[in-house]
């Protein structure tokens, strides 16, 4: 399989197209013939990552590469950046508003949610600066 | 269970997917958070929700939940409607609350969905 890459610009506070960098990310997975088990990983994980740069950041991009063993999402902002990551990854904690609470959002699952769907999980972020997420899932083989 | 007993024993309008409540459900989860509902692990699983906006097709959409009950009569809108037909999700409305709603179906017969350890 030829190596696929294909990338979402997210945009802050953009609720209405909340969800469909995701939703078009996991019908690409489908098509490629990806396990349903690996989409479904995949989509969670970038439905979050798309969440959370529509919820928290400045904007970014999200971006889909998939080779012959993994698919990989990377999700980078454009800041204001997380000045404590261990606490950001606590699950529960959230720094959401009230308003981002009643959309359904803010439980503080977000990223615990992403790195449980990854088999790798990378995280690069600091106070004014960029938020660089990194998640890779591996395809099975069949005999696996 | 299959959908159709879901609409009788909630005495529920559906919404969206007429022909599809001979569809089989083995769980449900119910749950007003969407970061909630993606952790649990989709088995021909039905959520019921309070959470009545296109937020809540999305998280459907991406475990692969094809039925939705709406609680306490709450009633989408029309953008939440389209999104649902365009996926294939079933969206039914009750006018039970949702513990209410919960406990008619686990009495009858429905367990719950399990959470995804890793």
């Amino acid at each position: 399989m030829e190596n696929i890459k294909i990338s979402f610009d997210i945009i802050q506070h953009d609720f209405s197209k909340a969800g469909e960098a995701s939703s078009n990310i996991k019908k690409v997975l489908k098509q490629l013939g990806i396990p349903s088990d690996t989409v479904r990983k995949a989509a969670v994980a970038t439905y979050e990552a798309e969440m959370n740069i529509i919820i928290h950041s400045e904007g970014g991009v999200i971006e889909l590469t998939v080779d012959v063993d993994k698919v990989k999402v990377v999700a980078k902002d454009k800041g204001p950046g997380i000045k404590d990551i261990s606490l950001a990854m606590k699950e529960g904690y959230s720094t959401a508003t009230s308003e981002i609470r009643e959309l359904g959002f803010g439980a503080g699952m977000g990223l615990p949610n992403m790195k449980r769907c990854s088999d790798c999980f990378d995280i690069q972020s600091s106070e004014s600066s960029p938020t660089i997420v990194t998640m890779i899932i591996y395809l099975k083989k069949a005999n696996d | 269970m299959n959908l159709k007993d879901v609409q009788r024993l909630l005495e529920a309008d559906v919404l969206t997917g007429e022909d599809t409540l001979d569809r089989e459900i083995r769980t449900a989860f119910a749950c007003d958070l969407m970061s909630d509902v993606l952790t649990f692990e989709s088995d021909k699983t039905i959520l019921l929700t309070g959470l009545v906006n296109p937020h809540t097709i999305r998280t459907a959409e991406m475990i692969d939940i094809n039925a939705i009950v709406f609680v306490r009569g709450k009633m989408p809108d029309v953008e939440t409607l389209e999104l649902a037909k365009e996926n294939g999700i079933t969206i039914l409305v009750t006018r039970h609350i949702l513990f209410a709603s919960c406990g008619i179906l686990y009495s009858n017969g429905l367990y719950g969905a399990n959470i995804v350890h890793k």
